[in-house]
């Protein structure tokens, strides 16, 4: 008898110590649903009960490892899960019944997928029998779901259900990651089989590439190393790559004393307070991220995909420069931009081994060339593309921006920005500080308005004491105003601060630039009164109407205990600039000064 | 779009790319034999708006439960490695061979051809299809069927020749390729 027979003889006989096999587990199949969430760690999950998934509810009620957050609509719940992923780095999870439960979601999926975001949902669906038959509450969720999520199972048998969950987990947050869900039908919810515990789920065949390959990091560092004109182009896979690759990322870019920009998906990859940050880049980014763009003789391309926001015209896109591209996706290299050097893998592991081979051969930059670079640059900066004429007697939505910071900054709290979709977005973007990677939560790919509240909400249960606000326009946060509920039903402090012009101010700005002042149904006739609405959910409501009562109103806002609504009543015509015009290069970008002009030219 | 509406982008994305020169592929893809899985290719064609010309599916290992796919496709160069790229990116797919990139490749198809009426015509029609070693399948007094392989061309210079013989009835099955040589795949 071996030792460890020997010890399990004495212990009770599940212990993994033994060579007898562990006893199956028998378990139904929603029990089986909370026991494989467990095993793969999970605490938090977002839902809305409905007809088909009621056993898993049956199951939930009776346990308390699991939290359920019941939102007020599906979308709610899976935005909530997508901000909980992204600030926590785990997997969000959406707990939702069938037919409208599946396709409420669906805009959530959608959203998670275009900006790689882990996310597992599981869907009620109508007993195996039924499934075909037009039967309550059906829809056909898996081909629904198909094209916005990374994978989507049916599962029609119980024995097959445990081990399903754990490749769900595993294929949602390998290589690229994205939103998996996993279609359960009521008859094998109430099934009973045996659990497959996670150490011996099948691990799928399915084993992206994550190592980069080192010869081609080391041509990467030739290229780096030589380059008289460089730019560092980070992005959201940054992110997705976990904190310690934002921590080499910034040690890597300082040893090379080159500047660094970032996509709205990259922003806190590198701390903004650093000299070498050049801001946001592409359709309303900073004047010179997008011409060192343009002008750079070598081009860093680290988790970014060349997204059309960024590029503006291809065909102009940065003309003279070697293009090195490090992504986990080889699908996202060559679809939009050639480059010359291409490296698949995680980018966390990616820069560690450029930084490695940078110390390995003590690399040094052309410190004239930087030199000269350096001065180009701070021309650039000269530009102050983001200023803008403020005003004593009405809010402009940028001095909002500009106090927030500032009272951000002095509070010295652990901040976390999520945001709606728009002109604010990009005022967001631009005018507030990310230092930290997972401290901005945007819907950058698809763009969701209504995304910020539930988003903020999610954020705030995977970091209750971080100081979370979601920076909202007036038109987007109704589209997801009813979780205002759920906030107030957790006691979750959320910041929701409006900047109400009153209009779609986007589509605004497009109707004014391009369709000559044409303001097709850009705006709200009735907007309800924010202070009240706050009140009627049972948070806090504050306005602000003129700039001396922003200081005060953000002062109070910051130390609420409840979600709190800041109706910011903000000046109506303010546009978003700088800005790349469509069919246009970086070098083409307009300022605020210009667009007077532009808007002759075009319309 | 004209000269004058290019010059004018009043869209929030850029100008449609020039004209590209279209090349034609013939893929390989080996896939877990899977409920929806063929729906996951398909789907991914159709959502991107890639072209299938000819695409057959059926199981090739019961024990590995997997099957073979074979697609031919068109696309510009880019669009034909984006093709691969994204067939790769589905969990299901274990592997995708470009047969025209990967080295020399046989490739083959059926068809079925029914002739009826004009049954004087007949006589020729079945001395025509044996210079294509076209088997007689079925026969009665006023049709035929007549199976034919080979390549997609072969394919498709028997049926021109039938037309005038009264054929009224094709189905093809799409081509299916193997690489030439002792390489697998």
């Amino acid at each position: 008898m071996t030792m460890a027979q020997a010890m399990g003889s004495v212990q009770t006989d599940t212990t993994s110590t033994t060579n007898q096999p562990e006893p199956a587990k028998i378990l139904s199949g929603a029990q089986m649903v909370i026991e494989a969430l467990i095993e793969q760690g999970v605490d938090t999950i977002f839902g809305y009960p409905g007809g088909a998934v009621l056993p898993i509810y049956d199951a939930l009620f009776q346990q308390d490892k699991i939290r359920h957050i019941l939102c007020r609509h599906e979308q709610g719940a899976a935005h909530a899960a997508e901000g909980y992923a992204r600030s926590t780095g785990k997997p969000g999870v959406i707990l939702v019944t069938s037919g409208p439960g599946a396709t409420n979601a669906v805009t959530g999926l959608t959203d998670a997928l275009l900006d790689s975001i882990p996310l597992i949902c599981i869907t009620g669906q109508v007993p195996t029998f039924l499934i075909g038959n037009d039967a309550f509450q059906e829809a056909d969720t898996t081909g629904i779901t198909r094209p916005c999520t990374k994978h989507n199972y049916l599962v029609k048998d119980v024995k097959n259900l445990s081990n399903v969950i754990h490749e769900a987990f595993h294929v949602c947050r390998s290589g690229r990651p994205g939103p998996v869900l996993i279609d359960l039908p009521k008859d094998v919810q109430f099934a009973e089989g045996e659990y497959v515990p996670k150490a011996k789920a099948s691990t799928h065949m399915y084993q992206p590439q994550t190592k980069p390959d080192m010869e081609k990091i080391r041509e990467a560092v030739a290229l780096i190393a030589g380059a008289k004109k460089p730019v560092f182009y980070t992005g959201g896979g940054v992110i997705n790559a976990g904190p310690q690759a934002s921590k080499d990322l910034t040690e890597f870019v300082k040893l090379t004393g080159y500047p660094i920009t970032s996509t709205l998906m990259g922003l806190g990859c590198f701390p903004a307070h650093e000299d070498q940050w050049l801001g946001m880049l592409g359709m309303h980014g900073t004047y010179e991220a997008n011409w060192a763009m343009h002008d750079c003789d070598v081009m860093i391309n680290i988790g970014a995909r060349f997204d059309d926001r960024v590029t503006g015209d291809i065909k102009k896109f940065s003309p003279h420069s070697k293009k090195i591209h490090v992504d986990i996706d080889p699908s996202s290299i060559n679809k939009i931009i050639h480059v010359d050097l291409a490296i698949v893998g995680d980018a966390g592991q990616a820069i560690k081994a450029m930084m490695d081979v940078w110390k390995e051969q003590n690399c040094k930059p052309d410190h004239d060339a930087l030199h000269a670079w350096w001065s180009q640059i701070d021309e650039w900066r000269d530009v102050k593309c983001l200023s803008y004429n403020n005003s004593s007697h009405i809010i402009k939505p940028q001095y909002a921006l500009e106090r927030l910071r500032h009272h951000l900054a002095k509070s010295g709290k652990d901040t976390f920005i999520t945001t709606e979709v728009g002109q604010h977005q990009m005022w967001a973007a631009q005018f507030l500080p990310f230092n930290k990677p997972n401290r901005w939560m945007t819907s950058g790919g698809l763009g969701t308005m209504g995304y910020g509240l539930p988003a903020a909400i999610g954020t705030q249960l995977g970091n209750p004491d971080g100081l979370v606000i979601d920076v909202a326009g007036e038109a987007s946060i109704l589209m997801n105003i009813q979780e205002m509920s759920t906030a107030v039903q957790y006691r979750l402090p959320v910041k929701i601060f409006i900047l109400n012009n009153q209009w779609m101010g986007m589509v605004r700005q497009w109707q004014e630039l391009l369709h000559g002042e044409r303001y097709s149904s850009s705006y709200s006739e009735s907007l309800p009164d924010f202070v009240k609405l706050a009140e009627a959910y049972g948070g806090i409501g504050l306005r602000a109407e003129t700039p001396d009562q922003l200081d005060d109103v953000i002062e109070r806002m910051l130390v609420t205990d409840k979600v709190t609504i800041v109706d910011v009543c903000v000046c109506q015509s303010e546009n978003c600039f700088p800005m790349i015009p469509s069919g246009k290069a970086h070098n083409e970008m307009i300022l605020a000064a210009d667009a007077k002009q532009f808007d002759k030219k075009l319309v | 779009m004209t000269e004058q509406e290019k010059k004018e982008n009043k869209s929030v994305y850029g100008d449609a790319p020039e004209d590209e020169t279209i090349e034609s592929h013939t893929l390989a893809i080996i896939v877990d034999n899977e409920p929806g899985v063929l729906a996951r290719v398909i789907g991914l064609f159709s959502g991107r708006g890639y072209n299938i010309e000819s695409l057959t599916v059926a199981e090739i290992d019961h024990e590995k439960n997997l099957s073979r796919i074979t697609v031919v496709s068109t696309g510009t160069p880019q669009v034909i490695d984006q093709i691969k790229h994204q067939l790769g990116r589905l969990v299901p797919v274990h592997k995708v061979v470009d047969l025209t990139v990967s080295g020399p490749h046989v490739s083959s198809e059926v068809a079925l051809i029914k002739i009826v009426r004009e049954k004087d015509k007949h006589d020729a029609a079945i001395e025509k299809a044996k210079a294509f070693d076209a088997e007689i399948v079925d026969v009665t007094d006023e049709s035929l069927i007549f199976e034919v392989t080979g390549d997609a061309q072969t394919v498709t210079n028997f049926i021109n020749i039938m037309k005038p013989m009264g054929l009224t009835n094709v189905t093809r099955t799409g081509i299916v390729a193997l690489m030439r040589g002792p390489k697998t795949i």
